[in-house]
């Protein structure tokens, strides 16, 4: 018999084309090794592209006193302690390198009046620190990152979805994809994977995330045998739009308040005085966002139910050529000027500090040369993620993950993939065309976004997280009965339907995680256990694949360095 | 609450036809709401591209009432609904299935254009104004509405010999880079055809970005061009240098 899929081999397949995946298949390439990219879309449209308010990078253009120390306790702080400490270093100290390498390779930022990289304010940040251009930062970085890559030779397979990985006696064989233009299988052989596939944010129903952000390549590490850590902490980012219905989610960038941006409520009064008095609108993301929905809960909430953000203090022409893209979002979506009158915004699920655990040095997660790197991964980020940090995170583990995974590549023999592997992937991807069910995947989406949106948002408690359970067990046995109708000729419907187990393997790890978790820490809040728990500022929770189902289990944080501690407890450097 | 109807095509490489569809229509709602609608209870295969849903990746390029445009930032209350609304696919490009089309081509014309290249021991300093002054260009979103309305592509079909005005627009953002140090103007001659264009503006007018792409991308190319190849001083100068 014939094989029914074309076959690709690589020494590092990298699963995702944004930020992470980019630098990652540049660094892999500069090592030697053959690099494939494979995403779910076409090149340069994965989320960095929408990434608006810039990279967080100690550079100290602009604020001369800023040190990778101060952004290394910015960061755990911000994180309430539970980052990965070495990888808050690392972070700290690399990004200055990335973000002038970016400048290298083509990027251009807004400058200083001496010419240098400028940088902006930010919640979190005790300095200005965001490197940025204009509200469009991401675009500028992922074409760079994108033409850099394709000009040194990376492959890249667009429109191919990635849905099970293969294994060989423990390690990383290569993965089982799609093409999703006409639905036929391919079979990646690789000897290092890094995942690099971003977050889960489309579980739930208020999202800035686009369609492809199902947790897709966090469920294939889980599936493969990784560890997924710290799920339960999903970022509530406090800024999107709220009208009209349709935009619902959308987000606003924080550099509106970076900009001098000014929250208030339907009483007009500027209730950050209340949450943070001495952060005010540039606090964490986590406490502005409980802060907004704390507003609405109480009545205080706008006519569409949110907060207003008010720039239109500033001049015309400042906010045009600061916040472009904002300005046209409002003024073509929501038919607000924002130069002239107040924003409506409320809390929109953004990002998870969660994911898939991996060595700081290295990204290798707990199977051998699987590795991952930016949202998909987890540790450096910790309880809660500062604006700024993301986009300089994709860029030093991106790169770390793809220098690592190329050594780990040229090290490994070639692996064998195993046909009952192959046999059982495409199996379940048809299953869907084959099935008497009767369940739409679009409706079964639905329903888990209103469960997760209702039971599992911004405040939770026991009561919520255990009907959540049930409810996600209920959607898990509707999912194995999905049928699609169509041929597999770009098929949405069918698309959806994998994309739905993933979500569903997700959402359930945050469940659990969060149901775990008695306290309240950053992005985590339990209205049972309002305050933190010093018990559990010692533990992850760490959610793996057994034969009986989803298991959780804790993992102690590793005890910090003397110096870095030292670092931590100081007031400035 | 209100309905309209929305005429979708449907169809493959091969074949198709309009089908309508009667969607709810909600305040502020944009077109690819109601192609969401049609996906999520009326059609489950129809086939949209999309990702932000914020007229910032331009993946969800269509032709709307005949006029291309990102269904992401078309609304719904802009149309006229007393009759149906058509959403065609981009026409420049091969169909694969309802509204997506083939735009690979697109990619395999930017492997062609050479990077950005730093001048020898330059200084990383630049100044706001230079930055401003090409950051028109960069804000591209890569949506090829611009590539679908040329006529060059779209009437002549000249795919092998005219990369069209997206393509214009990423080398006036490398040309004008004030650290770029790689002249591209003998590739803009030979291999990306720029003398086609005969400056008909339909790229700019339809570009959701509201790039000025012909009069401040591909005009200023054009000149480079000339100033390089048909200056007669400099044809003069270079004959006599012998290059």
């Amino acid at each position: 018999m014939t094989a029914n899929y074309e076959t690709r081999e690589h020494d590092v397949l990298i699963i995702g084309a944004g930020g992470a995946g980019l630098r990652a298949a540049i660094e892999a390439l500069a090592q030697g090794a053959s690099v494939g990219v494979v995403c779910k879309s076409l090149l340069g449209k994965a989320h960095t592209v929408m990434a608006e308010g810039g990279i967080a990078a100690a550079m100290a253009n602009v604020d001369a006193a800023d040190s990778w120390k101060t952004h290394f306790r910015d960061t755990m702080r911000g994180g309430k302690l539970l980052n990965n400490w070495r990888m808050a270093q690392l972070h700290a100290q690399e990004s200055p390198d990335r973000v002038r390498e970016l400048e290298q390779w083509g990027a251009l930022f807004d400058r200083t009046e001496s010419g240098d990289i400028l940088q902006r304010a930010f919640g979190g940040h005790t300095f200005k620190r965001l490197c940025h251009v204009g509200d469009r930062t991401g675009l500028e970085m992922i074409r760079t990152l994108q033409d850099r890559g394709v000009q040194q030779g990376i492959d890249v397979y667009m429109e191919c979805t990635s849905t099970r990985l293969l294994t060989d006696n423990g390690r990383v064989a290569g993965a089982f994809a799609y093409w999703r233009e006409n639905g036929r299988f391919i079979v990646f052989k690789a000897k290092s994977i890094v995942i690099a596939t971003g977050g889960i944010g489309k579980a739930w129903r208020v999202t800035s995330n686009s369609w492809e952000y199902t947790g897709d390549g966090m469920a294939l590490a889980y599936e493969a045998g990784a560890e997924l850590m710290d799920m339960e902490f999903v970022q509530f980012h406090p800024t999107g739009m709220v009208w009209p219905p349709g935009v619902q989610g959308i987000l606003v960038t924080e550099a509106v308040r970076g900009e001098g941006g000014i929250l208030r409520n339907k009483a007009g009064e500027r209730f950050m005085e209340k949450y943070d008095p001495k952060r005010m609108e540039l606090s964490t993301r986590d406490v502005v966002a409980r802060s907004i929905y704390t507003e609405v809960k109480k009545g205080r909430g706008t006519e569409h139910g949110g907060a207003y953000l008010d720039i239109s203090h500033k001049p015309a022409e400042y906010v045009k050529k600061k916040l472009p893209s904002m300005y046209h979002q409002f003024k073509e979506l929501a038919d607000v000027d924002i130069t002239k009158g107040p924003m409506e915004v409320g809390p929109t699920c953004h990002y998870v500090m969660g994911g898939i655990r991996v060595d700081a040095e290295t990204a290798q997660s707990t199977v051998p040369g699987l590795f991952a790197a930016g949202e998909a991964a987890a540790g450096l980020h910790g309880a809660n993620r500062l604006g700024g940090n993301s986009l300089s995170d994709l860029l030093v583990f991106g790169r770390r993950a793809g220098l690592a995974a190329a050594q780990h590549a040229k090290r490994s023999s070639t692996p064998s993939v195993d046909n009952a592997q192959i046999e059982q992937a495409e199996k379940e991807l048809l299953a869907p065309f084959s099935n008497s069910g009767t369940e739409s995947p679009y409706a079964v989406h639905r329903d888990l976004q209103e469960v997760m949106q209702n039971l599992v948002g911004i405040f939770r408690t026991d009561e919520d997280l255990k009907k959540a359970l049930a409810e996600l067990a209920k959607l898990k046995s509707r999912a194995a009965k999905l049928s699609v109708e169509g041929s597999r000729l770009f098929n949405p419907g069918w698309h959806l339907s994998y994309d739905l187990k993933a979500m569903l393997i997700v959402s359930e790890a945050v469940t659990h995680s969060a149901l775990a978790r008695t306290e309240s820490r950053g992005a985590h809040s339990r209205i049972d256990h309002p305050s933190v728990d010093p018990v559990w500022e010692k533990k992850h929770n760490v959610i793996i694949r057994e034969s009986g189902g989803m298991s959780r289990r804790e993992l102690p944080i590793e005890p910090m360095p003397e110096e870095l501690k030292q670092i931590l407890a100081a007031e400035s450097d | 609450m209100k309905q309209a109807t929305l005429r979708v095509f449907r169809g493959d490489s091969n074949s198709g036809q309009t089908v309508d569809y009667r969607v709810p229509v909600a305040p502020g709602m944009v077109v690819l709401d109601a192609l969401h609608y049609i996906q999520g209870h009326l059609a489950p295969d129809l086939a949209v591209r999309w990702n932000c849903k914020a007229g910032k990746c331009g993946s969800c390029s269509a032709e709307v009432n005949g006029r291309p445009r990102l269904t992401c930032k078309t609304r719904m209350d802009d149309l006229p609904q007393d009759q149906p609304i058509t959403v065609l696919p981009m026409k420049s490009f091969p169909r694969i299935k309802d509204l997506v089309t083939d735009v690979s081509w697109n990619y395999r014309v930017n492997r062609k254009i050479p990077p950005f290249q730093p001048r020898e021991g330059v200084e990383w300093k630049i100044s706001q104004l230079d930055v401003d002054r090409v950051q028109e260009f960069r804000k591209c979103i890569e949506c090829f509405l611009c590539q679908n309305v040329c006529h060059v592509l779209r009437e002549h079909d000249k795919k092998e010999q005219f990369a069209g005005p997206r393509f214009f627009v990423r080398v006036a953002g490398l040309e004008m880079h004030p650290l770029d140090g790689l002249s591209r103007a003998g590739l803009l001659k030979d291999q990306l055809g720029l003398g086609y264009c005969n400056i008909t503006k339909c790229c700019t007018e339809v570009c959701p970005e509201e790039i000025h792409i012909t009069d401040n991308a591909i005009i200023p190319l054009k000149e480079r061009v000339v100033d390089e190849f048909y200056d007669p001083l400099t044809k003069l100068f270079r004959k006599m240098r012998g290059v």
